[in-house]
C-alpha cells in the first residue's frame, strides 16, 4: 500500500516519459527575417508542454521541396524561445513564448536573396521521430529596421526640441548659464602666459575630425585663439592627425583675422608630430619641458597618454585646463589639472565662450533631453519593479518603447 | 569664394550627416555598401593628408635647424631617424622579415620603436604614483572621502588585501557597482546628449565655427 503513492509521484517526476511520442511542431512557418540585410530566414513554431531537453529539434533545409534536404541545425526542444526584450512588441516575428530560430546564410547552407528555400523540422526523442510539413520562404533585404523606429522618433523629437529652444533663445537671448570654472579660467590662463612671456600649448586630443570631441576641441581652439591674438601671445598646437591640423590652421587663422591681428598669425603654430600615441606624447612632453608653456589646454578625447601629458605639465608649473568626454581618463585630468571640463561641458564650451544666443539655446534643449531621460529612468524603474512584483509582462509594452533594439 | 569656403562645405555636411543618420536605420546592403565606400574615401583622404603632416614636420624642424634655435639637435635627430627609417623601409619594401631573417626596417622597429614605446608606457606607473599622492592628500573633506574609498578599493582588489580584511571585497563591489557606476552613467548620459546636440548643430549648420571664422561670414 505504501508504494502506491510513491509510484504515483514517480509518474509525475518522470513527466517526460509520459509526454508521448514526438509530434510535428504546431504552427510551424518560415519567413524572411524581418529588419535585416537579407540572406537569412526565420523559423517560428508554437511551444509545446512536451518540450524537453531529451527531445531534440533538427532543422532540415533544401533549395527546393524536391531537392535533397540537409541538416543545418539541431538543439533541445525546450530552447530557442522568444523572450521579453528579444524583439519590440511592434516588430516581433513570433509571439512571446513561441520558438524562434534565425537561419543565417552559412558555408554549410548558403542562402541567397530572392530564391525560395524549403525547410522542415524533425522532432526526435530516442528512436521516435516526427517530421513537420515542408514550408517555403524567400530571403530579402529590408529598407527600414522597424525595430528601431522608437529610436528614430526620439531623434526627431530631440531635433524638434533643439530647434524650438533655438527659436526661443532668439526671441529671448537672456538665458542664464551655469558658471563653468574651467572656461572662466581660460582668460586667466592666457593672461598669465602673456605676463610670463611664455607660450600657450593647446592639444586637440587623439581623435580625428570624425569624433565629436575633436570637433568640440577645435571649436574651443577658435575662441582661445581669438583671445591669444588680442593678448599677442604665442600659441602652439601640436597635432596627431594631419586633417585636424589642416582644420585647426584654418580656424586659428580666421580667429586672428577676426581679432584684427592677421599679422600676428604664424602658419607653423599648428604643426604635425606623429600619429603614434607614445611618440606624440614624448614629443609634447619634450616641448613642455624645454619651452615651459605657462598654460596647457587638453581638449578632446584621450587614452593612456593623458596622465603622461598632464603630470609633465604639472611638473613645469603650468596652469592646466582639460576637457574630455573620455570618462576613463577623467580621474587623471581631475587629479593633475587645475580645471577640468567634465563630459558635456566640453560640448557646451563653444556656447559658453561665445554667448551666441543660438548656441546657448541648444544647451536648454539638451537640458530638456536630460530631464526626459531622468523621467524615463524613474518611470522605467517603477514599471519594471511593478512588473516583477505582479509577475506580468504588460509593463514591457511601455518599457519596449525606451529600449534600443538592433 | 564664399560658396567654396562656406556654403559648399555646409551643404556637404548636411547631406552626408542626414544620409548617415538614415543609414543607421537602413539594414539594406545598399546602406552597408555606402558606409564601406565612404570609409575607403576617408582612408584615401587620410593617406593624402599624411603628406600635409610630413610637410609640416619637415618644415618646422628644418627652420629650427637652419636658425639653430636652442634644442636644434633634437630636430636633427628627428631628421636622421625619420629619413633613416624611410630609407630602410623603401629598401626592404616595407617588409620586417625577409628570407627567414629580420630586415633593417624590422630591426629598427623592434629595437628602437618598441623599447621607446615601452619606456614611455612604463613611466605611467611612476606618474600614477605621484598623481595618486597628490590626489589622496587629505586636505579637505572630499579628499578624505576619496582617500578612504581608494584604500578600501585597493585592499578589495588585491588577494592579500582581501585575505587581511575580507569585508573590503564587498565594500569595493558596492563602491564600484553602485556609486561609481551611477556617476559614470550620469556623465555618459550628459556626454551622449551633448554629442547628439553638437552633431545636430553641425549637420544643421548652426555650429559652423569649425570651418573657421565667424558665423556670419
Amino acid at each position: 500500500m505504501i508504494f502506491a503513492p510513491l509510484v504515483f509521484a514517480l509518474l509525475f517526476i518522470g513527466g517526460p516519459a509520459f509526454a508521448g511520442p514526438p509530434t510535428p511542431p504546431e504552427g510551424f512557418r518560415a519567413l524572411d527575417t524581418p529588419n535585416d540585410a537579407g540572406k537569412s530566414l526565420s523559423l517560428v513554431w508554437k511551444a509545446s508542454p512536451s518540450d524537453t531537453k531529451e527531445r531534440s529539434i533538427q532543422v532540415w533545409a533544401a533549395a527546393s521541396p524536391q531537392a535533397a534536404f540537409k541538416k543545418v541545425a539541431e538543439f533541445p526542444s525546450n530552447t530557442r524561445y522568444v523572450k521579453p526584450g528579444d524583439f519590440p512588441w511592434w516588430a516581433q516575428p513570433a509571439a512571446r513564448g513561441d520558438h524562434y530560430l534565425k537561419l543565417p546564410s552559412s558555408q554549410a547552407f548558403p542562402i541567397a536573396d530572392g530564391t525560395p528555400y524549403a525547410v522542415k523540422l524533425l522532432v526526435r526523442e530516442g528512436d521516435q521521430e516526427a517530421w513537420s510539413d515542408v514550408v517555403q520562404a524567400t530571403a530579402a533585404p529590408n529598407y527600414f529596421n522597424w525595430a528601431q523606429v522608437n529610436n528614430l522618433v526620439f531623434v526627431l523629437a530631440f531635433t524638434g526640441v533643439l530647434l524650438g529652444s533655438i527659436a526661443a533663445a532668439r526671441r529671448n537671448p537672456h538665458i542664464r548659464l551655469r558658471r563653468i570654472a574651467g572656461l572662466d579660467a581660460v582668460e586667466e590662463a592666457i593672461g598669465r602666459s602673456t605676463e610670463m612671456g611664455r607660450p600657450i600649448l593647446y592639444l586637440t586630443g587623439s581623435g580625428g575630425m570624425d569624433e565629436v570631441s575633436t570637433i568640440a576641441a577645435t571649436v574651443i581652439l577658435g575662441e582661445v585663439a581669438k583671445k591669444v591674438a588680442r593678448y599677442d601671445t604665442t600659441l602652439k598646437v601640436p597635432h596627431r592627425d594631419p586633417i585636424v591640423m589642416a582644420v585647426c590652421q584654418e580656424i586659428v587663422k580666421e580667429s586672428y583675422i577676426e581679432a584684427g591681428r592677421p599679422d600676428a598669425f604664424k602658419e607653423d603654430s599648428n604643426f604635425f608630430i606623429t600619429g603614434d600615441q607614445f611618440s606624440y606624447t614624448a614629443a609634447v612632453d619634450g616641448i613642455m619641458l624645454r619651452e615651459k608653456p605657462a598654460a596647457n589646454f587638453f581638449m578632446g578625447s584621450y587614452f593612456a597618454e593623458s596622465l603622461l601629458l598632464t603630470e609633465t605639465g604639472a611638473s613645469t608649473g603650468a596652469i592646466q585646463i582639460a576637457g574630455t568626454d573620455s570618462d576613463h581618463q577623467l580621474p587623471f585630468f581631475v587629479t593633475t589639472c587645475d580645471y577640468t571640463l567634465i563630459g558635456e561641458e566640453l560640448y557646451a564650451a563653444s556656447a559658453y565662450l561665445s554667448r551666441e544666443p543660438v548656441l546657448v539655446g541648444t544647451l536648454r534643449g539638451q537640458d530638456f533631453g536630460k530631464a526626459f531621460i531622468m523621467g524615463v529612468l524613474v518611470l522605467g524603474t517603477a514599471l519594471a519593479t511593478v512588473g516583477a512584483i505582479a509577475d506580468t509582462e504588460v509593463v514591457s509594452y511601455v518599457l519596449d518603447l525606451f529600449k534600443d533594439f538592433k | 569664394m564664399i560658396f567654396l569656403k562656406r556654403q559648399l562645405p555646409l551643404a556637404i555636411t548636411f547631406v552626408m550627416g542626414v544620409g548617415f543618420i538614415l543609414q543607421y536605420y537602413i539594414p539594406h546592403p545598399v546602406s552597408e555598401d555606402a558606409i564601406t565606400t565612404v570609409s575607403k574615401w576617408m582612408q584615401i583622404i587620410s593617406g593624402f593628408a599624411l603628406f600635409l603632416g610630413l610637410a609640416s614636420l619637415f618644415h618646422v624642424h628644418a627652420v629650427k635647424i637652419k636658425r639653430q634655435v636652442p634644442g636644434w639637435g633634437y630636430s636633427l635627430a628627428l631628421y636622421v631617424g625619420m629619413v633613416g627609417t624611410m630609407v630602410a623601409g623603401f629598401w626592404n619594401h616595407g617588409e620586417t622579415m625577409a628570407d627567414g631573417g629580420q630586415t633593417a626596417f624590422g630591426w629598427l622597429y623592434d629595437y628602437t620603436m618598441v623599447p621607446l614605446q615601452g619606456t614611455m608606457f612604463s613611466i605611467l606607473a611612476f606618474f600614477i604614483a605621484s598623481a595618486a599622492y597628490r590626489a589622496f592628500r587629505a586636505r579637505s573633506r572630499e579628499a578624505s572621502v576619496l582617500l578612504v574609498s581608494a584604500v578600501v578599493v585597493m585592499m578589495g582588489r588585491v588577494p592579500l588585501g582581501q585575505f587581511l580584511v575580507p569585508w573590503t571585497w564587498d565594500v569595493t563591489q558596492w563602491l564600484l557597482n553602485v556609486l561609481n557606476s551611477a556617476v559614470r552613467r550620469a556623465i555618459l548620459i550628459g556626454v551622449s546628449m551633448g554629442a547628439v546636440a553638437l552633431s545636430l548643430k553641425i549637420i544643421l549648420g548652426i555650429e559652423r565655427s569649425y570651418l573657421g571664422g565667424g558665423k556670419d561670414q
